[in-house]
């Protein structure tokens, strides 16, 4: 069975229900431990949501020394698809596995609600199992979610086509252009703020809509 | 022991937040000839002497740890 691996960090919360949504897309879930330097032979990598180490210094920037990153840093580099869900898209950022950062909500508050996207990248390993234009419902829950990058930086990422997802109807944090979620050149690596680990049930969240996160990454793994 | 200042602050294109509700919190409390307020971080670093291969060491990790250049400017100066 192909194998999905989700890295929980000293106050990462949502690594459990990450790997549930692997088990409902039908992969196995292994749990990855921030203190060890192994991967434990996955296909492919979650960084979870949380608080990893209390967000001390900046989101994600001590995550992002750990000794498991070394590893999903090697990985992510030889083609292996790696997703970072809202903290772990800070820690991919200040991994520089994705270009640009994230800063404090332009409205300073902490914010909870599910938000609509646009599907902009349905080619990438963790989006194509969705179709471009697609309009999805996925919970946002952040306080430092406005990405920011210098001009140049934005300029590439909209002519190459990485930018993965917009937020639909309004901007809730300040992004730039709307940038919910953006991918690496070679498509492998996705972060995203919002979250779709709690969009894979009816009883449990806003519907189903994040369940393909999972489906495409197992898909792209076995094609 | 000799300590290193390292100051870090946002970049000025890019949005301070904190700044901006510590300046909407000036006018409330009566102080009203500031115009502008920018919050940033500074770390304090005991080393046994500030010489030259010292102080390059500490802006290699003001640069990779202290700072995300993406967003961030530091400085780094000996503590008179």
């Amino acid at each position: 069975m192909t194998s999905i691996g989700v890295v929980t960090f000293p106050g990462s919360l949502d690594d459990r229900d990450a790997r549930t949504a692997i088990a409902a897309a039908g992969g196995e879930a292994v749990a990855l431990w921030h203190g060890d330097a192994d991967l434990r032979g996955v296909d492919a990598i979650v960084l979870p949501g949380g608080f990893s180490y209390g967000d001390y210094l900046r989101c994600g920037a001590i995550a992002s020394f750990a000794p498991v990153m070394e590893r999903v840093i090697e990985a992510a580099h030889a083609g292996t698809p790696v997703l970072g869900i809202c903290n772990g898209f800070q820690i991919l950022c200040e991994s520089h596995l994705l270009p640009g950062a994230l800063i404090r909500n332009d409205h300073r508050t902490f914010l909870c609600r599910d938000q609509d996207l646009i599907v902009e990248n349905s080619s990438t390993a963790w989006t194509n199992d969705y179709t471009e234009g697609q309009r999805i419902t996925i919970p946002l829950k952040n306080g430092e979610g406005g990405f920011v990058a210098d001009e140049q930086t934005v300029a590439m990422l909209e002519a190459e086509g990485r930018v993965v997802f917009r937020y639909a109807d309004v901007n809730p944090n300040g992004s730039v252009n709307n940038i919910a979620g953006i991918t690496n050149e070679r498509g492998n690596v996705v972060g995203l703020m919002p979250h779709p680990e709690h969009a894979i049930s009816d009883l449990t969240g806003p519907g189903t809509d994040g369940l393909p996160f999972f489906t495409s990454a197992l898909k792209a793994l076995v094609s | 022991m000799v300590r290193v200042i390292v100051d870090v602050m946002p970049k000025p294109e890019i949005l301070d937040p904190q700044g901006k509700a510590v300046l909407g919190a000036l006018p409330r409390l009566g102080f009203t000839g500031i115009s502008e307020v920018r919050q940033g971080k500074r770390f304090e670093l005991e080393v046994e002497a500030a010489d030259d291969a010292t102080l390059a060491e500490i802006a290699e990790v003001a640069q990779t740890l202290l700072s995300n250049p993406v967003i961030e400017d530091f400085v780094v100066r000996v503590d008179a």
